[in-house]
């Protein structure tokens, strides 16, 4: 497997960790090197979260350098014009379009989720894949599974160094019983 | 056999392989999952593990272990070893039979700490080894020689990986066969006993150690290439090092290099190899410049160039990265780089961690608000989740220092302010950890405050670990709960009640009640963490009823109440059925339903 670098960012809560470790523990089983990196503590308590995934070398950081991510998810809008800077150009990203208002917002400082879309629409040199990411969770009777959800979206559009066959297999051996069913549909719808 | 594993697992994996009798510790990240990974890997229970209460009592249980011949790994966060440095510094006098791991995992940035002090510090005024891991691998590498370093010097040593390589994950590679080790037992000894005229024979002993390890070789300790220029570097910032090399291309090809995987005893030999033939030399270390100090005089005395945190050629305070590693290596070779133009980008909101939806610490910080209203009143906080009672539109934590200081801080205020009303607000982990020798001293010293005990069943900020009020222990086994009720009545509290911090009325009563009692009083809100049990109801806003007056959105900042559209809605996705906002609801038009998602 050639050197791949993923950027997963949202809000914590949204599950971003369990989407790095199933990239990672693919990209593993597949024979290849990989390395993560993810925002635990605090920050987790609806604050911004990042998960970096890096496929592929051995002696590199755990943290991917600024521009030099080659995919990016992004599991809120916000979040993902936050962290564009990391994603390469020429580089490809998955965005939810459905927006996290933090409190602070709520009280009168404003944040148009519109102005975000906006903005990544007009990216020239990155392939931007824009998805409701919320909405699919609402069929599925789950928000736990928004991570899945996103995997399955980069991997019918072609964005993941594997394919949804590997990522199933991994979550087979990985995932607990109990959440099988669910995240089987997630990513396939 | 590889596997994808985080930096404290790697730890904990090691540490089962290495035949390790006894692990204990208290949570605190980035260090907690050490310990939960040799718990959960705990074949047939032969390995004692346990949530100790503090780290100090923790390093105490695990001395003892030590003595008696046992391995033992005692793990903690940086803030954790001041609580234990009490023992910690009488032990390195005392010394160990069996092995002794002391895992402190310190914080750069800090991410989530109060401050950012430097173990290799410690490690120096205890005058005991450290080995500072640069990747999850060298970790787990590194275990297994600290256990053999510690038995044949006979003191502690210190394993203190960073957030990034705790809460970093690699493939790492993980022996398939295990080591036992039998404990041989406590031998009676006149050593074990620490008295002035032995303590002196033994610092004598420490000093002793320092000069035989920093003359001596240690694999984890590496020089590579070469040139006139050089950089030491250690821990993650190896790693930054490198990937900045890299990025470089052609023009670092000429550096010499110098990873420290044991930073003291400083490795003076090999530092003089280093420096030969070298003209100038950057140090690239995270936290406090303890490599550039052991560097200082040696690079004065060769005339060579140094630069660092003294020089602020570096960053003196928060995390690295390979970005800021290349910055200053271009520096110091005097390549200029091409500014790349940052994008503009439309204002982001700013997203400060908020006690989650449902959280029963926001509805205890409401209606102590709520009794207080109107009246002088401090309102000292403490480390956990609650500390987010800070934000607004809560507001309710004045003070926050360090574990257990809310008791003792308001008692201080109160002493020279007795014309305020004092609160102190206690997680139920926090209270057990160091809470209760502040009671004892407001209950002795007659110092009028009211104690909040937020009671919600776990420790919950580090990821939910049981402690003595659970009734649950790390081998598993169901315990003797201890009742916080009864231990502040045994502390000679007089005025204790425990109440629902859910139903509004009944809490705010509470908390007057305490309020107007004289003398040390406390309220005990019990409400489970949302994240012991699943929601079962969802409340709505009817928005034929609401008069979109924001009281909830103002008052409680719930970061399910948002405005969309115009209108107050409940986000479905968040909402756990606390309930509060309902009941502030001048016009009752939030209405609670059976829940249906999960």
């Amino acid at each position: 497997m050639k050197p791949f670098n993923i950027l997963i960012t949202g809000v914590g809560g949204q599950g971003t960790v369990l989407a790095s470790r199933l990239i990672a523990q693919t990209a593993i089983e597949l024979g290849a090197l990989a390395k993560t990196s993810e925002t635990i503590g605090m920050a987790q308590r609806g604050g911004c979260v990042t998960s970096h995934v890096r496929i592929g070398e051995d002696d590199i950081s755990p943290l991917i350098p600024l521009g030099k991510a080659d995919l990016l998810l992004a599991f809120e809008p916000a979040e993902a014009v936050r962290n564009l800077k990391y994603l390469k150009k020429g580089g490809s990203m998955v965005v939810n379009t459905r927006a996290i208002l933090p409190v602070t917002c709520a009280m009168g400082t404003g944040y148009e989720p519109e102005q975000m879309l906006e903005y990544l629409k007009k990216q020239k040199d990155r392939k931007v894949i824009f998805a409701d990411a919320g909405a699919i969770c609402e069929e599925l009777g789950s928000f736990k599974v928004i991570n899945t959800v996103m995997l399955g979206i980069a991997l019918k559009n072609d964005l993941l160094p594997f394919t949804k066959e590997d990522l199933e297999q991994t979550m087979r051996k990985f995932l607990p019983e109990r959440f099988q069913e669910i995240n089987r549909k997630a990513v396939n719808l | 056999m590889k596997k994808l594993l985080m930096g404290n697992e790697a730890i904990g994996l090691a540490a089962i392989r290495a035949g390790v009798n006894l692990v204990c510790g208290y949570p605190g990240t980035p260090s907690t999952e050490v310990l939960e990974t040799v718990a959960k890997n705990n074949k047939d229970h032969a390995i004692h593990v346990q949530w100790s209460v503090n780290e100090k009592v923790a390093m105490e249980v695990g001395a003892g272990a030590a003595y008696a011949g046992a391995r033992v790994m005692v793990t903690m966060k940086q803030v954790g070893l001041n609580v234990a440095s009490d023992p910690l510094m009488s032990l390195a006098y005392i010394g160990v039979k069996g092995g002794m791991i002391v895992l402190v995992a310190d914080d750069p940035g800090p991410i989530s700490s109060q401050t950012e002090q430097d173990t290799r510090r410690f490690a120096q005024f205890a005058k005991i080894p450290v080995f500072d891991p640069s990747s999850p691998q060298e970790a787990y590498d590194m275990v297994e020689a600290a256990f053999r370093l510690s038995e044949e010097k006979g003191v502690p040593v210190f394993l203190r990986p960073t957030t990034r390589i705790c809460h970093a994950c690699a493939t790492v590679e993980i022996a398939e066969q295990w080591e036992t080790h039998p404990v041989e037992g406590f031998q009676k000894d006149s050593k074990w006993v620490i008295f002035p005229r032995l303590s002196y024979q033994n610092h004598l002993k420490l000093d002793g150690i320092e000069r035989d390890l920093s003359w001596s070789v240690s694999p984890f300790n590496r020089i590579s290439g070469t040139g006139r220029k050089g950089i030491v570097t250690s821990g993650i910032c190896c790693s930054y090092v490198k990937e900045a090399l890299d990025s470089i291309g052609e023009a670092a090809h000429e550096i010499k290099l110098f990873q420290v995987g044991m930073p003291y005893p400083f490795p003076k030999n090999m530092a003089k190899d280093f420096l030969n033939g070298l003209d100038e030399v950057l140090v690239v270390e995270e936290l406090d410049p303890v490599l550039e100090d052991a560097f200082y005089p040696l690079c004065g005395e060769r005339r060579i160039k140094i630069h660092g945190k003294r020089d602020c050629f570096t960053h003196v305070a928060g995390e690295f990265s390979a970005e800021l590693a290349e910055q200053w290596i271009r520096k110091m070779l005097q390549l200029e780089k091409a500014e790349e133009k940052a994008e503009e980008i439309p204002a982001l909101p700013v997203r400060p961690p908020v006690l989650c939806a449902g959280c029963p610490h926001r509805a205890s910080f409401y209606s102590v608000k709520q009794a207080m209203k109107g009246k002088k009143a401090v309102f000292s906080g403490d480390i956990g989740c609650y500390t987010l009672g800070n934000a607004k539109p809560l507001d309710m934590v004045d003070t926050c220092l360090c574990m257990g200081a809310c008791i003792t801080i308001a008692q201080g205020i109160h002493n020279v302010e007795p014309d305020t009303k004092n609160f102190a607000f206690v997680g139920d982990s926090t209270f057990f950890h160091t809470g209760i020798p502040g009671i004892i001293n407001a209950v002795y010293n007659e110092t009028d405050i009211t104690v909040i005990v937020l009671d919600n069943s776990t420790t919950a900020m580090t990821g939910h670990q049981p402690h003595p009020g659970t009734g649950r222990t790390m081998m598993g086994e169901i315990t003797e709960k201890v009742d916080i009720e009864a231990v502040l009545r045994g502390c000679g509290v007089k005025h204790v009640v425990s109440a629902n911090p859910l139903h509004l009325e009944e809490a705010v009563k509470a908390v007057q009640q305490a309020a107007d009692f004289k003398g040390v009083s406390a309220v005990i809100f019990k409400s489970p963490c949302i994240a012991l049990f699943k929601p079962e109801r969802q409340f709505q806003v009817e928005s034929e009823k609401c008069i979109r007056c924001k009281k909830c959105i103002r008052e409680i900042g719930c970061p399910a109440i948002a405005v969309r559209e115009g209108e107050v809605k409940i986000d479905s996705s968040l909402c756990y059925g606390c309930g509060l906002c309902a009941q502030i609801c001048p016009v009752g038009a939030i209405g609670g339903t059976r829940h249906e998602t999960v």
